[in-house]
């Protein structure tokens, strides 16, 4: 078992032949995921990296049998590449694109709402099941197999706790990078819920930051349905009110959205706050021993 | 991206919002000339002097003055320019004020009662939808109505793929207890406001206040125009509205060079890759004694060319003690890393503060080796904690 992705899904590249999807499509066929073909408008017809490249998503869906897709799409465009995916039928959609205006957000997710798909991100470091499929751009080697899943906002945060619980013996089921932007498709809580019923996971690491309300949304629904121990970090404490963290989504707005307010819902709802990010897998280490 | 007042008017007025109509100077000459102007395409004859600033509660900073003939506006605008004006928004030395909005008189007697209402279009981030948030208590701080008065704010949700609903502009000017003339007018006002909204890849419009005349006209008093910077690609015509003066030098600086560089108050500086893990080591520096001078994130290549940049602007802050380098390589190895910090070191000279480097990932071995090696003042780390120890031994 594992969520969203394993070494079953079929997965497709949208802007393949472009030289950041070039680069990471590679990537992650040596880490040996599955990946069937790839989408470049107008170069249908040609092969890259030994798959063949299709016009059009619903070409490749209906080839291959794609059922993910990543998208490294440039933020003009990436908002229409995840409205094509969704339409051909695509069941996880990962975004890594940056940038993308609020506004076509705003209509993306309306319009993924009400289709039989799951958006990750968009500016997220993708999603792997440890050993199985890395359909993302994080470094492999860091996420060793084994029995926590992590959940969070941010790249390079996730490769620094999923090496914690790699050295702490533990490894790693899937980590859902959701990305931090104001408007992502999958949600704190619905990435925890995802891996609060994969049966392969023992306990969860929750990553927050800054701004909004996600992480409080989540803790509140582990308070409720929690059956595995949660360890929660939340970035920024530190972080002055109305200035943009580097992440889009990552500012504070009001007395709610600090990283001490958030801190504050979680313990409430029984996730184990750790206030220094070092300490991560420790903590997990004792949580799951005990 | 944010707008001056009178930018934001301007674009608001150009999809039809009824404004409060002003010109903008630079000089107390220019304000003069334009008040004559003013009075003779509005008939004002008392005038507003508004100081254009990047920042709230002008007003209370004494940015803000009523001309009650053209010596006053002169005499007024001479003082506003050039001041520093200090708000409840601005840092402790406030900040430049190089230009003001002459604007007229809008709260002339009349028939009627003026009344002041407030308006903001913005994201729910919970819902994922533009929403209208507005109430009948206009003209003051709404985050102190918010907890004064909840229940006098309102909010309208928008459903991004049908629009703003004529029932909805129609359900907010009711709700603001409007009616004949004025309820007319905030209707179309609230109509051209969202039209603008949605048009502009705009981020935030804060109308505070929206006034009801003395002879029922609905227009917006001050207008905070905020643009969304990922959509400005649409609009270029809007992003030649920015004006760097308002912006901290040393951030203006680090944008131009492709970093994302915030300066804090603090006296350990960091350099991250990745935004989630620059706040975490801010974090890290606070829990080990010291405070965070700046949040940086170097990105994905963190080459020397970056990193000399980095540290070049990192030592124009004489607060600075001590710089944290904290790198989790993942595609960039952190051997080439590490070069690149020991190359940055050399070109630049003489480093005066001590440097802390963690480089964790992909050839992190190797890494610590080149910078141990390298018989810099550098003292190198891989686990997080082991820089945290390191950085609570430099600020003791």
């Amino acid at each position: 078992m594992s969520v969203l992705v394993n070494k079953h899904s079929k997965v497709i590249v949208q802007g393949f032949t472009g030289s950041e999807g070039t680069f990471h499509a590679s990537q992650m066929i040596e880490y040996g995921t599955n990946v069937v073909g790839g989408v470049t408008p107008g170069k249908g017809g040609q092969r890259h990296l030994d798959r063949p490249v299709f016009d059009t998503v619903a070409q490749a869906v209906a080839q291959t049998g794609a059922d993910v897709s990543i998208l490294f799409v440039p933020p003009a465009f990436a908002a229409d590449a995840i409205l094509e995916a969704a339409e051909a039928g695509i069941k996880v959609i990962v975004t890594i694109t940056e940038g993308i205006p609020v506004k076509d957000m705003v209509k993306v997710k309306a319009y993924v709402a009400e289709r039989d798909c799951v958006l990750i991100g968009p500016n997220c470091p993708g999603v792997i099941t440890a050993g199985e499929a890395k359909v993302g751009i994080m470094p492999g080697f860091v996420f060793v197999p084994g029995k926590v899943g992590i959940v969070s906002k941010s790249g390079t945060l996730t490769y620094e706790a999923a090496d914690q619980i790699s050295k702490a013996g533990l490894g790693v089921t899937t980590a859902i990078g959701i990305g931090g932007d104001p408007i992502i498709g999958t949600t704190t809580r619905q990435a925890v819920e995802l891996l609060m019923k994969d049966p392969e996971t023992y306990g969860i690491v929750m990553i927050g930051e800054i701004g909004g309300s996600l992480e409080a949304e989540a803790a509140r629904w582990i308070k409720e349905h929690g059956t595995k121990p949660v360890v929660g970090f939340i970035a920024g404490e530190t972080a002055p009110k109305g200035r943009t963290m580097g992440h889009a989504g990552a500012i504070v707005g009001g007395a709610e959205d600090t990283a001490q307010a958030k801190k504050a819902i979680l313990r409430e709802c029984g996730v184990h706050v750790v206030d220094s990010p070092a300490h991560i897998g420790k903590r997990m280490a004792e949580l799951l021993k005990a | 991206m944010n707008l001056h007042e009178y930018q934001g008017k301007e674009i608001l007025n150009s999809f039809g919002v009824a404004i409060q109509r002003g010109i903008v100077a630079t000089t107390p000459d220019e304000a003069a000339a334009a008040a004559q102007k003013l009075t003779e395409q509005t008939g004002t004859s008392w005038h507003v002097v508004k100081a254009q600033i990047h920042a709230g509660g002008r007003g209370k900073g004494g940015g803000v003055k009523l001309a009650k003939n053209l010596d006053e506006v002169r005499s007024k605008s001479s003082e506003i320019l050039g001041m520093m004006l200090i708000t409840p928004q601005t840092s402790q030395e406030g900040k430049k004020v190089h230009q003001v909005l002459i604007a007229e008189d809008v709260y002339y007697p009349g028939e009627s009662e003026t009344k002041e209402f407030y308006m903001s279009v913005l994201l729910d981030r919970q819902q994922g939808r533009n929403a209208i948030l507005y109430s009948t208590e206009g003209g003051m701080d709404i985050e102190e109505v918010a907890e004064k008065t909840p229940h006098l704010i309102f909010k309208e949700i928008i459903d991004p793929l049908v629009g703003l609903g004529d029932f909805q502009a129609r359900k907010i000017a009711f709700n603001l207890g409007l009616s004949g003339k004025a309820f007319k007018e905030m209707v179309a006002f609230v109509k051209a406001l969202y039209r603008a909204y949605d048009s502009i890849d705009a981020g935030l419009f804060e109308i505070n206040p929206v006034l009801k005349t003395s002879d029922d006209r609905i227009i917006a008093v001050d207008a905070k125009v905020s643009l969304d910077g990922n959509g400005l690609f649409r609009h270029a015509d809007y992003a030649a509205l920015r004006d760097k003066r308002e912006e901290d030098p040393m951030d203006v600086e680090a944008g131009e060079a492709g970093l994302n560089f915030v300066k804090l108050d603090g006296n350990v500086a960091c350099m991250v890759n990745g935004a989630g893990l620059a706040m975490a080591t801010m974090d890290i520096i606070k829990m080990a004694g010291g405070n965070p001078a700046n949040f940086l994130d170097v990105g994905g290549t963190a080459d020397a060319k970056r990193v000399e940049t980095a540290f070049r602007l990192i030592l124009k802050d004489p607060n600075v003690k001590a710089i944290l380098v904290n790198i989790f390589g993942g595609i960039v190895r952190c051997d080439r890393v590490a070069q690149g910090i020991v190359d940055a070191y050399q070109s630049i000279g003489d480093i005066p503060v001590p440097i802390i480097v963690r480089l964790e990932g992909t050839n992190a071995k190797e890494a610590k080796e080149l910078i141990d090696k390298s018989g810099l003042a550098v003292h190198s780390a891989i686990l997080l904690q082991e820089a945290a120890d390191l950085v609570q031994k430099m600020v003791r």
